[in-house]
């Protein structure tokens, strides 16, 4: 499994697990949490520098750059213009071309405007960016953000932060046979049965941030993460077995008295 | 001159630039990023760029965030 690595427009990444860097209790417990993940993908959020506080420590101290790819992400945007603009910002902070695009519709459901989107994708994409788009579960709409040229597409499992898991199983299903890009599912697990749940459904990856961070053992978590996705991995490539309603005898009967 | 710093009034020399602002702030250039009245201003360009009255600033950088971290407003 070590050679089953995933490329992204010409990046090559190492860990089928990306992981947020939000909602740890400090930054020695963000980091300590991510190395446990074996992730080599952090999302962080793009936000005004404190600059009444300069003792305020720095994320990428702990997380460094030069260790892990860093995505940054638009969270927060409720519009295009706001996407744009935080996507910009973030490139200019000079860590990566990547953004992982959210235009939010919604306050209480964190679902992606997925018109906004899909108008974001196309602006940034013009303008040299490799968009990973945050989307929802429609395959339609997943080709359209290809068509726009992202390189993968991010559809929910649920709503983010909700732990509810894969929602709709089938959809996520023809949404990974819609596209020929990775598809890298994004929001709403709650445990490692998720995780491999995704991978075996055959997702190219898993991002999460609460599933980890919220846990009552974060780091625990994060290991089980690592060990689910893998588990998915493999038995996604492995091949399950087709589901029957009746019993199939695994012992045979020859040489019964 | 008076110039709005991350939301709030903030007195600076006359022809201070990006740059020194940056440095009286004690905020390392290379891991921030610089609006000026809504436009990106790019690293390179941060002692070159002067700040006049009235400008618009915005000083950002990374915080943990994940699917979504929302804005505190």
């Amino acid at each position: 499994m070590n050679d089953d690595r995933l490329t992204i427009a010409g990046i090559e990444f190492h860990s089928r697990l990306w992981v947020g860097t939000g909602k740890y209790k400090d930054f020695v417990e963000t980091q300590k949490a991510i190395e446990a993940s074996g992730a080599d993908v952090v999302t962080v959020a793009v936000r005004r520098v404190n600059i009444t506080d300069r003792k305020t420590e720095n994320l990428l101290d702990y997380i460094s750059p030069k260790k892990y790819k860093i995505l940054p992400n638009t969270a927060g945007c409720y519009t295009v213009e706001d996407a744009l603009r935080y996507a910009r910002l973030a490139r200019a902070a000079g860590v990566s071309d990547m953004v992982k695009l959210e235009v939010i519709g919604d306050e209480r459901t964190l679902f992606p405007d997925t018109a906004g989107l899909i108008e974001a994708a196309k602006i940034l994409v013009k303008e040299g960016f490799i968009v990973f788009p945050y989307t929802n579960d429609d395959p339609i709409v997943a080709k359209r953000l290809v068509d726009a040229g992202c390189p993968a597409v991010m559809p929910l499992a649920a709503p983010i932060g909700s732990g509810l898991g894969i929602r709709n199983p089938y959809n996520l299903k023809i949404l990974m046979e819609s596209v020929n890009v990775p598809v890298i599912v994004d929001a709403g697990v709650g445990t490692a049965s998720d995780a491999a749940l995704a991978m075996e459904y055959g997702a190219d990856a898993v991002l999460m941030n609460t599933a980890i961070a919220g846990a009552k053992e974060p780091i625990l978590m994060a290991e089980a993460m690592k060990y689910a996705v893998w588990a998915g991995r493999m038995a996604f490539k492995a091949g399950r077995i087709p589901r029957k309603l009746y019993a199939t005898a695994s012992s045979p009967i020859e040489g019964m008295l | 001159m008076r110039i709005t710093l991350n939301g709030e009034p903030r007195e600076v020399a006359d022809g201070h630039s990006v740059a020194a602002l940056l440095a009286d702030l004690g905020i390392p250039a290379e891991r921030v990023a610089v609006e000026l009245n809504l436009k990106v201003v790019d690293r390179q360009t941060f002692p070159g760029t002067p700040l006049s009255d009235g400008d618009r600033v915005e000083v950002i950088g990374f915080i943990g965030g994940g699917e979504d971290t929302r804005h505190e407003r």
